[in-house]
């Protein structure tokens, strides 16, 4: 029993990340219909900032966790929306009136150009941090198993909690949010009526990339170190969550990425561990068989 | 016309006065130039110092010795055209080639024009070819497990284990023979795991080990997926140990893992500047502004050898050399070398080292 708890508090640790980093693609592809490809990267770029952020604050002599974490957060936040917004104009504007596989195809090429430009100026080597945030509490003592939640973890979960109901409140009550639905439903009728539709795309990209931030942060935090290629992974699992949780629905996003890590963390603990990615695209198979447009997703109903 | 004349006899000269004074050609062959250049360095400087020293001492069997140097460029074709040069300067012993894709190729020329050869390259295939010149004076790469999988059941007898592999060829074969030396010695694996290399959560498996209450963990894989491990054990309450090959002789672990390294065992070849009866020549060496470290050593031992079962067998002829070479037992600056029917040295070629404050050393 604690040790399906403490494998629990793992899975929701992992989902949190695979859901804050889902949510950016499930924005992009909800107000432009296209996948994102390049967003993994863009999360991986953030973990680079992060580790940068945290060096000069070392150096800085820096001791307060709660001043360096608000910090490298508003940091990291700052460039990657700068970098979302980049890549928003210089590869997917051009080709909006294109057809629907080019921006697909930049948006890959994009992807490895950014891979490829950070292991060239950062190294190929693993980039470390030493530990920020050490021990936990302990949650139950119980024979013969200590469940414990870091508080690395406990920031995780926190943030991602805060970070959904802002984004809930943002989308359904806000004038931005008002906009961002108009352009989601129907982008000339909106672009008729007085909104900015491409101003409300390149805010979408920048707040998906602000939510990868935040995840590229925790990433930093959590597991210490960083390479050029931890985008690759996590984008796809994050992909794979988004379509899980139905693509276009936010809480679906969220939703998605917790399964795909209790699933990761639990068939790991009882079965397993090497049959792990086997387990989770296997579910996601059977998901879709059965509900094609994922958990939370509406049909697609044809426009006429 | 008269100064080439003059040219050409002194040349000549030159040349014969050469063959008269090198009575005994021996040679080393290695990447004297190119990427790996530094490991040729070290056999060079090891070599010159080795024959220094045995024609102070008046030679092997009154004869001086006269080195060859060959460069390989640690290139397969490279080292072929070096083992026929070799061969027609007429040399009696080999100390090379330094990569085993090139001492592989090459010990079939000297193979061919019998040449005794004595080896650091660690491939097992190098003497799995049955051929009867080749020597190695190091570990083989499959000893590794054998040597870790034992020193984990005889330092951790009682304790539970977990044998863990990342899936690579490398990570498997060695977790495969650490866990067969382990039961070997009546120490069975309470868990045996498989991760994926890559990734970042290993927390799945640190709770599997938590809940499974292993303290110790024989890893076959590379050093940045222990590193995570660590901190994440570290970050449970789980207070483990890990055993690994010599992939975490890398820096990179520490600076990943924090203090965590503090609990990483792994299996290196022994560093032979910590073997007593070696202290004079590492001081000989250090007095001449060389450490003695990596290959240096390796390379005055070779000589040491060849200079030993001369002597012994009263002779330099191969059929000699070959007997005396693996029947016998010699002294040298890395201990005492003695092979086995194939060529391998039969002491092992691995020892347990421990990080310490980001430095290694020999695990007591």
């Amino acid at each position: 029993m604690a040790y399906a708890l403490q494998q629990l508090i793992n899975g929701l640790t992992l989902g949190a990340m695979y859901g804050l980093i889902a949510i950016g693609y499930t924005m992009v592809y909800g107000i432009i219909g296209m996948i994102n490809f390049a967003h993994g990267d863009i999360f991986m770029v953030s973990a680079f900032i992060a580790v940068t952020a945290f060096t000069i604050l070392a150096a800085a002599d820096v001791t307060s966790i709660p001043l360096a974490l608000t910090f490298v957060l508003i940091v990291s936040i700052f460039f990657t929306s700068a970098y979302g917004w980049a890549v928003e104009r210089t590869a997917y504007r051009p080709l909006r009136g294109s057809t629907r596989l080019a921006p697909l195809i930049s948006a890959i090429g994009m992807s490895i150009f950014l891979q490829n430009s950070v292991q060239l100026t950062q190294g190929a080597r693993v980039k470390p941090i030493p530990p920020v945030l050490e021990g936990g509490v302990v949650l139950w003592d119980a024979p013969g198993f200590t469940v414990q939640i870091g508080w690395t973890q406990m920031l995780i979960i926190v943030t991602t909690v805060v970070l959904m109901i802002a984004f809930t409140w943002m989308i359904t009550q806000t004038p931005f949010g008002r906009q961002q639905r108009a352009c989601e439903q129907d982008r000339t009728m909106a672009s008729l009526l007085g909104v900015n539709v491409d101003r409300t795309i390149s805010l979408t990209f920048m707040l998906g990339a602000a939510l990868a931030a935040v995840a590229g942060v925790m990433v930093t935090v959590y597991y210490g170190v960083v390479d050029f290629f931890i985008g690759f992974l996590a984008g796809i699992k994050a992909f794979t969550a988004a379509v899980l949780g139905g693509i276009g629905s936010l809480p679906g996003a969220m939703l998605g990425g917790l399964l795909i890590g209790l699933i990761e963390s639990f068939w790991a603990a009882y079965l397993w561990a090497e049959y792990k990615d086997v387990a989770t695209f296997s579910i996601l198979c059977l998901v879709l068989m059965l509900r094609p447009s994922g958990l939370l997703g509406r049909p697609e109903v044809e426009k006429v | 016309m008269k100064k080439t004349l003059l040219a050409t006899a002194v040349l000549a000269l030159g040349g014969f006065s050469n063959a008269a004074l090198a009575d005994l050609s021996v040679a080393i062959a290695g990447p004297m130039t190119g990427q790996y250049a530094s490991a040729g360095d070290q056999i060079r400087k090891g070599a010159e110092m080795a024959i220094a020293d045995i024609n102070a001492r008046g030679g092997v069997l009154g004869e001086k010795l006269k080195l060859e140097v060959g460069d390989d460029a640690c290139d397969p074709k490279q080292a072929v055209s070096v083992a026929n040069t070799m061969v027609n300067r007429k040399i009696v012993f080999m100390h090379g080639h330094w990569c085993s894709s090139s001492t592989i190729p090459a010990s079939e020329v000297y193979n061919e024009a019998d040449i005794p050869m004595a080896t650091v390259s660690t491939n097992p295939q190098v003497t799995e070819r049955g051929l009867d010149n080749i020597f190695r004076i190091m570990g083989r790469d499959d000893q590794q497990g054998m040597v870790a999988g034992s020193y984990i059941a005889d330092k951790f007898a009682g304790k539970k284990v977990a044998v863990v592999d990342d899936k690579s060829a490398y990570g498997k074969g060695l977790a495969d023979e650490m866990a067969k030396a382990m039961e070997g010695k009546g120490l069975k694996p309470t868990l045996r795991e498989a991760i994926t290399a890559g990734e970042k959560d290993y927390s799945g498996l640190v709770t599997k080990l938590k809940q499974a209450g292993v303290e110790v963990m024989a890893y076959g894989g590379y050093h940045t997926e222990v590193a995570l491990i660590l901190r994440q054990a570290q970050a449970a309450g789980l207070d483990l140990t890990v055993m690994g090959g010599d992939t975490m002789t890398n820096s990179e672990l520490v600076t990943a893992a924090g203090p965590a390294a503090d609990k990483v065992l792994f299996t290196f070849s022994p560093d032979p500047r910590k073997n007593a009866d070696a202290a004079p020549v590492v001081e000989k060496f250090r007095a001449a502004k060389v450490e003695p470290e990596g290959y240096v050593l390796y390379a005055y031992a070779a000589f040491q050898l060849f200079e030993q079962a001369a002597t012994a067998a009263k002779s330099t002829k191969y059929a000699d050399l070959e007997k005396a070479m693996r029947g016998g037992s010699f002294n040298t600056v890395i201990g005492e070398l003695s092979f086995d029917a194939k060529g391998d040295q039969k002491a092992p070629g691995f020892v347990v080292y421990r990080w310490q404050g980001g430095q290694y050393d020999y695990a007591q």
